[in-house]
């Protein structure tokens, strides 16, 4: 999860992912057009991306295709959000029930 | 390249024949997929994913294209309403693959048609199952949202 968020935390790697977001299945040579960003550059930023399983690849022929691959980001939801929201919605529950214990008392 | 395709890619920490039955067998698809898998997995059989209420109503059905246990299988994948006509189905790759003491399991998901409700629908929806799938079979416990979500989709319908 280190490399999930290590990842994520350069502002050109989240804009990697949203252009794969957008596109499914560009190569290295469209997403350098796409990014403005030199080969090397962006071969370095898909290289960390894929290094923490965001971007998965598939080789046809000469050509490699990326794609943006969700799983790990939702695991960080599973960890991080998720856990939150159900908080968030215990402490409500509480408050309605000693709202309508009030009223009725 | 005209059609959309997914490929999304996650490591398990389980052994790859556990992680075979827990794809092609309904009493554990129920517990992380909120759905029955069905089907006899022989190439040319069909297969539906189907709802666990008594009802049972088919959500997706398709035909098995190859299955290879416990490394390899693929599905066509389709909308009970267009189950009849193959040229509407999608297809999907499940491939697992040993690494040191985990499991790669890739699935990918092509011949979609792009900007389609079933597009959308599984953009969404693999890496919901594929996560609750891995804490499934890692911890035993499904992610319960997942499940929930299923059923308030249902109730929605």
């Amino acid at each position: 999860m280190d490399k999930v968020f290590k990842a994520l935390s350069d502002p050109s790697r989240r804009k990697l992912l949203d252009r794969l977001y957008a596109t499914s299945g560009l190569t290295l040579g469209q997403l350098c057009e796409q990014m403005g960003m030199s080969r090397q550059a962006v071969t370095q930023h898909l290289g960390v991306l894929e290094g923490a399983n965001l971007v998965s690849t598939v080789w046809r022929g000469r050509e490699k295709h990326h794609y943006l691959n969700s799983v790990p980001i939702h695991e960080i939801y599973d960890r991080w959000v998720r856990k939150f929201e159900r908080r968030g919605l215990k402490a409500l529950d509480q408050l309605k029930r000693q709202m309508e214990g009030e009223a009725y008392d | 390249m005209t059609e959309a395709e997914f490929v999304y890619v996650t490591y398990i920490a389980a052994a790859q024949q556990r992680i075979w039955d827990a794809l092609v067998k309904p009493e554990f698809t129920k517990q992380y997929w909120g759905k029955a898998n069905v089907s006899d997995w022989k190439p040319g059989s069909t297969w539906e994913h189907r709802d666990t209420d008594d009802a049972g109503s088919v959500m997706i059905a398709g035909k098995v294209v190859e299955s290879e246990p416990p490394r390899r299988l693929v599905l066509t994948w389709a909308a009970p309403r267009d189950a009849a006509d193959p040229a509407a189905h999608s297809r999907v790759t499940f491939e697992l693959e040993p690494i040191d003491s985990m499991v790669r399991l890739t699935v990918t998901h092509d011949r979609l048609t792009p900007g389609s409700d079933m597009n959308r629908s599984i953009s969404a929806g693999w890496p919901r199952v594929l996560s609750s799938l891995k804490s499934f079979l890692e911890t035993g416990k499904a992610l319960p949202t997942w499940v929930k979500t299923a059923q308030a989709a249902k109730t929605a319908q």
